[in-house]
């Protein structure tokens, strides 16, 4: 979620290289998507990328799930000029956590997102129009479900694994419990079987923000040049601070100030401190990239996340799979503190699943699972993790 | 500097010291039925928990500290929850396993009575082997060179030893008793055999494997 700061164009024997987006339009109407609300909706265009090859027996595929702000494009470069790769390129490509040279690696943007697969900001066909907030109320379980028939789109009966991050994660644990015959192994990372209540507080300010923003003009904003920017730089100015530490931001930024050595004592400067200033930029680059419609629909999906509220309980909704789990939290993870992820081990054990965890020392806060400092750590386990299981079902089908 | 020492005793911490590990793994394996539900606590690198699910179709977890073991683990294809016994069982549902297992790491946790009530609350027998103290050898090295003893099952200085606590099978059997704990089965470890009803145990055991169970269970049967 943390924005990289801009990279040099690399194509080392580590890199996926020149990548592209593809589209798939699923769901097309008479099978519209049936949506956790009620309604159907359809049809629904999804951007895609693959990494590696798939095998002929289908067998290595493995779907990255996408935090809350990211999109399809999770590794490679999109041409020579880009600014940066793809945001979690660190951890995807030849010998890299997911290592391209034995996996069939896929990531798609979610539904409601503004990358590509169908949101907010598309044109609704029926209207010719963009949906602003005619687009219909979306869950996790729904963008889990237009994965879901993507998967099946490209041909692919069985994942090998499904992975992500923070939302990313919930969307792992909803896959788990809703299709668990489609995957054999799921990895999920800083994440929750729910959002805490502080982390429905940080969203409903990031909404906030929005909403209240002079140009936000009940979410129909896309023929104006400026729409919400400074509601939707605000959001995301808080939600940054969620996904960092105290520890880190003292270490990056401690007092220190941006332009002078001396304090200015002008109260309207904004960008006095380092993390001020930080702040600022990254709010800037988000407006930049981001749908704040998109944000809305969003951050209401990760609210409403509740695997034991969808299944009854905790041990019900991973009752149904068997598809193994590697379960990580950080020490300094204070959005998804570690302690969700332990309730979600014990329910994993009570139901007699497959389950290694481990809660990596890191001062990186909520971010530590994009983060190139950390990426190591989380290689050497998922290097066994994956290889082991892809031995046995290989052993299995052969 | 102490933060630094207390990093190389945990990395040792878990560790089996006793290089006859297999043949202990070779009694336990005869006290679990196939098919059970077991969980290893101080696994190391999952090659008991491999073999029960591998020839005797348990359902394992392994619990391990040492990240290196973790990880040797998990290219057997064990299950590990990374943790640190001193921090207790806490997360590991109640009667989720028929056995847990602790072999030759009583001795070197903190809290012992803890963790021995813990174990039977998450599994319903618990098999510990702990190492006996009073064994002829380490007696014979205290009483006739006042030395505190090092013997190949014991094999650490007493400055670098992970040993916390030093116990005799007669204490051991003090411990469970006064913890509401029944001892369904003793097998003294005598050359590498486990020997039942041996003569003079407590002098001749290197180490002990204990069956126990809650001794509240046993007034419902």
């Amino acid at each position: 979620m943390a924005t990289q700061m801009t990279e040099t164009f690399r194509m080392d024997e580590r890199s996926v290289g020149l990548v592209e987006t593809k589209s798939a339009t699923l769901f097309e109407p008479p099978n519209e998507l049936e949506l956790e609300n009620g309604m159907r909706f359809g049809p629904i265009s999804v951007a895609y990328e693959t990494y590696g090859q798939l095998t002929p027996e289908k067998d290595n595929a493995i779907f990255i799930c996408h935090a809350l702000t990211g999109d399809a494009h999770a590794a490679g470069w999109h041409s020579p000029e880009s600014e940066k790769p793809g945001w979690w390129d660190d951890f995807v490509g030849p010998g890299k956590g997911l290592d391209t040279r034995k996996y069939f690696v896929i990531c798609a943007n979610v539904l409601g997102g503004c990358h590509g697969t169908t949101g907010p900001s598309s044109i609704n066909p029926k209207t010719n129009k963009p949906y602003c907030l005619s687009f219909p109320f979306i869950t996790v379980s729904d963008i889990v479900k237009v994965h879901s028939e993507l998967v099946r789109h490209l041909g692919i009966e069985r994942l090998l694994s499904i992975t992500g991050g923070s939302i990313g994660g919930m969307q792992v644990l909803e896959w788990d419990a809703r299709f668990p015959d489609q995957i054999h192994s799921a990895m999920c990372m800083a994440s929750a079987a729910k959002l805490s209540a502080q982390g429905i507080a940080f969203n409903a300010v990031g909404r906030r923000a929005i909403l209240k923003d002079p140009n936000f003009n009940d979410g129909d904003f896309y023929d104006n040049e400026h729409g919400p920017r400074s509601g939707l730089a605000l959001a995301r100015m808080v939600a940054h601070i969620t996904y960092l530490s105290e520890d880190s931001l003292e270490k990056k930024f401690g007092r220190r100030l941006q332009h002078s050595e001396k304090l200015g004592f002008d109260l309207l400067r904004e960008t006095e401190f380092q993390i001020e200033s930080y702040l600022h930029y990254q709010g800037k680059r988000f407006v930049e990239r981001f749908d704040a419609n998109s944000y809305l629909y969003l951050t209401k999906a990760m609210d409403y996340f509740d695997l034991t509220n969808t299944y009854g309980s905790l041990e019900q909704a991973f009752s149904c799979g068997a598809a193994r789990y590697l379960v990580t939290s950080y020490t300094s993870d204070w959005l998804f503190p570690t302690v969700q992820s332990r309730e979600l081990v014990s329910e994993l054990i009570r139901s007699g699943r497959h389950v290694t965890f481990l809660e990596f020392n890191s001062p990186y806060g909520h971010d530590s699972f994009l983060m190139e400092e950390e990426i190591n750590n989380l290689e050497r386990l998922v290097h066994p993790f994956l290889d082991q299981l892809y031995f046995v079902i290989r052993g299995e089908t052969n | 500097m102490m933060k630094h020492l207390g990093g190389l005793m945990r990395l040792k911490q878990y560790c089996i010291p006793d290089p006859r590990a297999e043949n202990i793994d070779e009694i336990l394996l005869d006290e679990i039925e196939a098919g059970s539900r077991v969980i290893d606590l101080g696994c190391g690198d999952g090659r008991l928990l491999h073999k029960l699910r591998e020839e005797h179709e348990c359902f394992v977890q392994g619990v391990e500290l040492d990240m290196e073991e973790v990880l040797i683990a998990m290219h057997r294809g064990v299950p590990v929850l990374r943790a640190d016994l001193d921090n207790g069982l806490q997360g590991i549902p109640d009667d989720s396993f028929d056995f847990a297992v602790l072999s030759q790491t009583l001795q070197q946790v903190r809290h012992t009575k803890e963790l021995l009530t813990d174990m039977l609350r998450v599994a319903k027998k618990a098999l510990v082997v702990v190492p006996n103290f009073a064994h002829w050898r380490v007696r014979f090295q205290l009483a006739f060179y006042g030395r505190a003893p090092v013997t190949e099952e014991l094999p650490y200085q007493w400055y670098d030893s992970p040993n916390l606590h030093v116990m005799s099978m007669i204490d051991f059997q003090e411990l469970v008793k006064r913890l509401n704990l029944r001892v369904i089965k003793e097998l003294p470890i005598i050359r590498d055999r486990a020997v039942d009803h041996a003569w003079a145990a407590n002098w001749r055991a290197v180490s002990v494997l204990y069956v126990l169970e809650r001794a509240s269970e046993v007034s419902h049967q």
